[in-house]
């Protein structure tokens, strides 16, 4: 399994072409306390940069984007009741999707852990 | 380039969040969260730096006919130490600002929106006559101190802040240094607006905050403070498209003025108040936990619209989304089912009466 991260604050963890995909810890910082997140449904297909869900905080709304082209196979439905958890675990328990990659050569484009820790620093 | 309020230093020192907000670089947040700090002034209390907004003198013989010129609030009638909520109007009676005007004995004392200062000092200067004199006072800071706790904090320090009621405004000395303090604020709970030089500021500030019932506290606590309270703000609830009375702020337009008119926009706003407007603010719990924020269409359940929203978010104490906003008013009575579009879906609410969080004033 290798974990990607990208421009918009997103990590995901790919292995072969299914992924995990949430936002990372700093976007969760950065957002403040998240009072809810809108997901979309699954078996829906997204291209990259597509908005695939909304995490709102106290103050604003932040549209979640597609950081590869994919469908959705999975999405993480107690985030619906315990927004919160964004904030708690959004590395981990908090992620938002299971996807199926369309196109596995949209990776390359993506930063690995220490280029996206150079980003946030 | 934005200006930084006298204590620029210490919310950076704390940590804050910095904004820009009408040319102001000011706290949005602290490391406690906006939950935390909007929690701390419904419960204990919370410190605002609200030094970004304008304060103003007007002195002068003349002075309480040329504000009555330009607000529809009485001036007249309002007494030294007490401060009244008002707002200009235009001549299609649409708003221009909010503002407290407090009677300072020898002078008027005004508190204007930040970013309405060039406007409404402007506005003013163009009307006032000869004789009355607008000082704009940029050498003075401001601090809020707002919750339940705020006089028990402010009082050893303050001892004539234990003495005001809502809406009175004293002045008062801390070591030396001349304050005033006025028991108002914007968040729908007792506390106080201190007045100070700058430069004394941020040792106030420190010493309030050395308290252990305060917390530091940035717009983002404000805003849904004040939402909860269902009290305006200005370029979201009212402007100059709305009328005081939609608004629902005709209780700020008091007997004298209403039989006197006077004011600008005199006209439709009595018509308003004696007829009843066509559209008002309202107060909307959505039923789901999605936020409806501003510029949210409002329909009815059938699908027509019938309004917009122009404030929304969530509602800590609430531990609810809450909006306002205006609505048709055959649609405005309290338990009417509407819905609100957010991002292309109807999402079902219900109609309430403003504030979502009632008033805890000192009265």
């Amino acid at each position: 399994m290798t974990t990607y991260y990208t421009e918009d604050h997103e990590w995901l963890d790919v292995d072969g072409d299914v992924a995990t995909i949430g936002i990372t810890e700093h976007a969760a910082e950065q957002l403040g306390e998240v009072v809810f997140v809108e997901l979309k449904e699954v078996g829906e297909s997204f291209e990259k940069g597509d908005e695939i869900g909304v995490v709102e905080s106290v103050k604003a709304a932040s549209e979640i984007f597609a950081p590869v082209s994919c469908e959705i196979l999975e999405s993480n439905d107690s985030l619906a009741d315990s927004p919160a958890e964004v904030n708690e675990s959004p590395e981990s328990d908090a992620w938002f999707y299971k996807i199926r990659l369309t196109d596995e050569s949209q990776l390359e484009e993506l930063m690995d852990e220490i280029t996206y820790k150079k980003l946030i620093s | 380039m934005t200006d930084r309020t006298a204590l620029h230093a210490l919310h950076q020192e704390l940590g804050a969040r910095m904004v820009a907000f009408a040319g102001w670089d000011m706290p949005v947040s602290y490391p406690l969260g906006v939950m935390g700090e909007h929690a701390a002034a419904r419960e204990r209390a919370a410190l605002f730096d609200v030094s970004h907004m304008c304060q103003a003198e007007l002195r002068g013989d003349g002075a309480v006919a040329a504000l009555e010129a330009l607000v529809p609030a009485s001036i007249a009638t309002l007494k030294p130490g007490k401060a009244r909520y008002t707002f200009f109007t235009d001549a299609d009676g649409g708003i221009l600002d909010d503002l407290i005007v407090s009677n300072a004995a020898d002078h008027f004392y005004l508190v204007l929106n930040a970013a309405r200062r060039e406007h409404d000092l402007g506005h003013m200067r163009a009307h006032l006559p000869d004789g009355v004199d607008l000082v704009e006072r940029t050498d003075l800071a401001m601090i809020a101190l707002q919750g339940p706790k705020a006089e028990s904090v402010l009082a050893p320090i303050v001892p004539a802040a234990a003495d005001l009621a809502f809406m009175e405004t004293a002045t008062a000395e801390i070591g030396g240094t001349p304050v005033r303090v006025s028991r108002l604020g914007y968040t729908g709970e007792d506390g106080f607006e201190i007045s100070l030089p700058a430069e004394a500021a941020e040792a106030l500030a420190r010493r309030l905050l050395g308290h252990a019932d305060v917390e530091a506290a940035g717009l983002g606590a404000r805003d849904s403070l004040r939402m909860e309270a269902g009290l305006c703000l200005y370029g979201n609830d009212i402007d100059t498209t709305t009328s005081p009375v939609e608004a629902g702020l005709g209780w700020a337009i008091q007997k004298r003025r209403r039989e006197e008119g006077g004011f600008p926009g005199a006209e439709r706003i009595l018509r308003e108040l004696a007829d009843g407007p066509a559209r008002r603010l309202v107060g909307l719990r959505p039923e789901g936990r999605a936020p409806a924020r501003a510029g949210t269409v409002i329909a009815t359940a059938d699908g027509r619209d019938i309004g917009q929203v122009t404030s929304g978010g969530f509602g800590p104490t609430v531990q609810a989304p809450v909006s306002m906003g205006y609505v048709e008013s055959e649609h405005a009575a309290e338990g009417t089912d509407v819905a609100l579009m957010i991002r292309g879906k109807a999402h079902p609410a219900r109609v309430t009466t403003l504030p979502f969080v009632s008033h805890n004033y000192k009265r």
